[in-house]
């Protein structure tokens, strides 16, 4: 599947290492994709596949906007060689939803506030999907340390944080995390 | 980013021959640093040889007693396994005290070992740094040096290692199991890493032909007595400002054996023997601490924005051992130190 014009493949021109056949299912769905070697999953997903709900902050694995879930763990796409991810599971934020029904963590962020600008939500809610299947965190204590790797810039840990709570705690009217 | 090629190893020995065979390869197994410096153009490898697919994940017990953990086992596998966490806390604590949950996920054992150092000047190209072109010079030496060493630095380098995991394994004494062009060889871990001398721009012993198959860690483990300080300007996914790795092995009132290991100090975690021996016989107290720290960071010498870090290490030094003493390891969740 071909998306947009190039922008991030650089450099560009021939004689250049040929594209490579990479097969990524991404919410469900195969998609197959030519990618030169140094295209991130990132990238991939933003400028191959269209699906720019993944954002670009700091591309250097600083700011967790950019976190997706492959094979079920969340990781940074911005450090990760789409190459290196043939035949995986990816997981972004426009495949949490089912049936047109938000994930819990998606309503949660919404009734808590969860953020302002709302850049670094798709990261947030990702990261906390990643969270939550991981099983390590508890307290508020727990969610902050091991949240740790997604930044805010509008500053709305606390309700983040609230907003993780609630469906980690099944408080939330309907929800099965 | 930068061109190159992309290839995969079958398994171990094709990837040293591999590696032999283009000097202009670098192997790829989490490449959360490696990634991170081609986009910098720091590191410009014409080939990644993906390692990814090789078995070597598992965690063995072995013969000795202790555990054999193979090189792409992921660091927060690492940190949460069962055996770790029981026989060898400070190799979990020290795990969870880096990096991000996202970035622990990615990287490797093998790959932590091998990530390079995080000073502002082998980051910015158009710096000098003789570990990035050797022969340029150190901006360092005159210039923001506050995350920058205090110990065991040289005229042409003042970086530190960056690494939490590898300041618990070489208070725990690990031996890094590699494979190469002509054989198999065990590297004890002190003798892993490098100080810069005149060579800065390498920073371990591992062969250019040589890959990590398994980090071994010793028997002991000082379960009972443990602790992983580490003290940073933000409290959580940031650097250490220093760090330090305890263990002690307490019967009855008198200290048996104990370790100490520095981060953030060093070009690697930094060990004084003859101080960790000075413990032995001795009931642990704070004046016998500060003795020990006193010792560690003799000769250890500052530059304009890094100086402190002498008086916060023989601190964390003696902290971080009451700690051990008392059987109440530093918290990597609360963060409050007590």
């Amino acid at each position: 599947m071909q998306g947009r014009p190039q922008a991030k493949d650089k450099p560009s021109g021939p004689g250049l290492t040929p594209k490579l056949q990479v097969a990524l299912r991404v919410n469900g769905v195969e998609r197959r994709v030519s990618l030169r070697p140094w295209t991130t999953l990132l990238d991939a997903l933003r400028e191959y596949l269209d699906l720019t709900g993944t954002k670009k902050g700091c591309d250097h694995g600083q700011c967790g906007a950019c976190t997706v879930l492959v094979d079920g763990r969340r990781i940074v796409s911005c450090l990760t060689l789409a190459v290196m991810k043939d035949g995986a599971e990816i997981t972004t934020i426009e495949g949490l939803a089912t049936n047109g029904e938000l994930h819990p963590l998606q309503k949660a962020f919404i009734s808590h506030d969860g953020f302002q600008c709302g850049y670094c939500t798709p990261g947030q809610i990702c990261s906390a999907v990643g969270l939550m299947a991981e099983g390590h965190a508890k307290t508020a204590d727990e969610i902050r340390e091991l949240m740790s790797g997604n930044v805010c810039r509008c500053g709305c840990y606390p309700n983040i944080v609230a907003a993780i709570e609630e469906v980690m705690h099944g408080t939330l009217p309907g929800s099965s995390p | 980013m930068i061109d190159f090629d992309y290839v995969k190893a079958r398994d171990v020995s094709d990837a040293v021959s591999q590696i032999a065979r283009n000097p202009a390869a670098k192997f790829i197994a989490g490449g959360t640093n490696l990634i991170d410096l081609m986009k910098e153009n720091v590191a410009h490898p014409a080939r990644l040889i993906d390692i990814t697919g090789l078995p070597l994940t598992e965690i063995e017990d072995t013969k000795a007693g202790g555990l054999r953990i193979g090189a792409l086992e992921p660091n927060s596998d690492l940190a949460y396994d069962e055996r770790i966490t029981r026989r060898y806390p400070l190799v979990s604590s020290a795990l969870l005290a880096g990096a991000s949950a996202q970035l622990r996920n990615m990287a490797s054992t093998g790959g932590n070992l091998l990530q390079r150092t995080r000073c502002l000047y082998f980051y910015d190209t158009d710096t000098a740094c003789n570990k990035r072109e050797p022969g340029s010079g150190c901006d360092a030496i005159g210039g923001f040096n506050r995350m920058n060493a205090i110990l065991g630095w040289s005229e042409t380098c003042i970086a530190v290692h960056p690494s939490d995991l590898c300041v618990a394994l070489a208070a725990l004494e690990a031996i890094v199991h590699v494979s190469g062009s002509k054989g198999d060889r065990a590297i004890p871990f002190a003798d892993f890493h490098r100080l810069p001398g005149d060579t800065p721009q390498i920073d371990t012993n591992l062969a250019r032909d040589e890959i990590i198959i398994a980090i071994e860690l010793p028997p002991e483990g000082f379960p009972s007595n443990y602790s992983y300080l580490k003290i940073r300007d933000r409290l959580s996914y940031a650097f250490a400002l220093v760090s330090v790795a305890a263990g002690l092995k307490i019967e009855g009132d008198a200290i048996k054996d104990a370790r100490v290991a520095l981060g953030g100090v060093a070009h690697k975690p930094w060990r004084v023997p003859a101080a960790e021996q000075s413990l032995v016989g001795q009931q642990p107290s704070r004046r016998a601490f500060g003795d020990v720290a006193d010792i560690i960071l003799q000769g250890a010498e500052g530059f304009a924005h890094n100086s402190f870090k002498i008086e916060l290490a023989r601190r964390a030094i003696v902290r971080a051992l009451e700690q051990a003493a008392a059987a109440t390891p530093q918290s990597q969740f609360v963060k409050a130190i007590v």
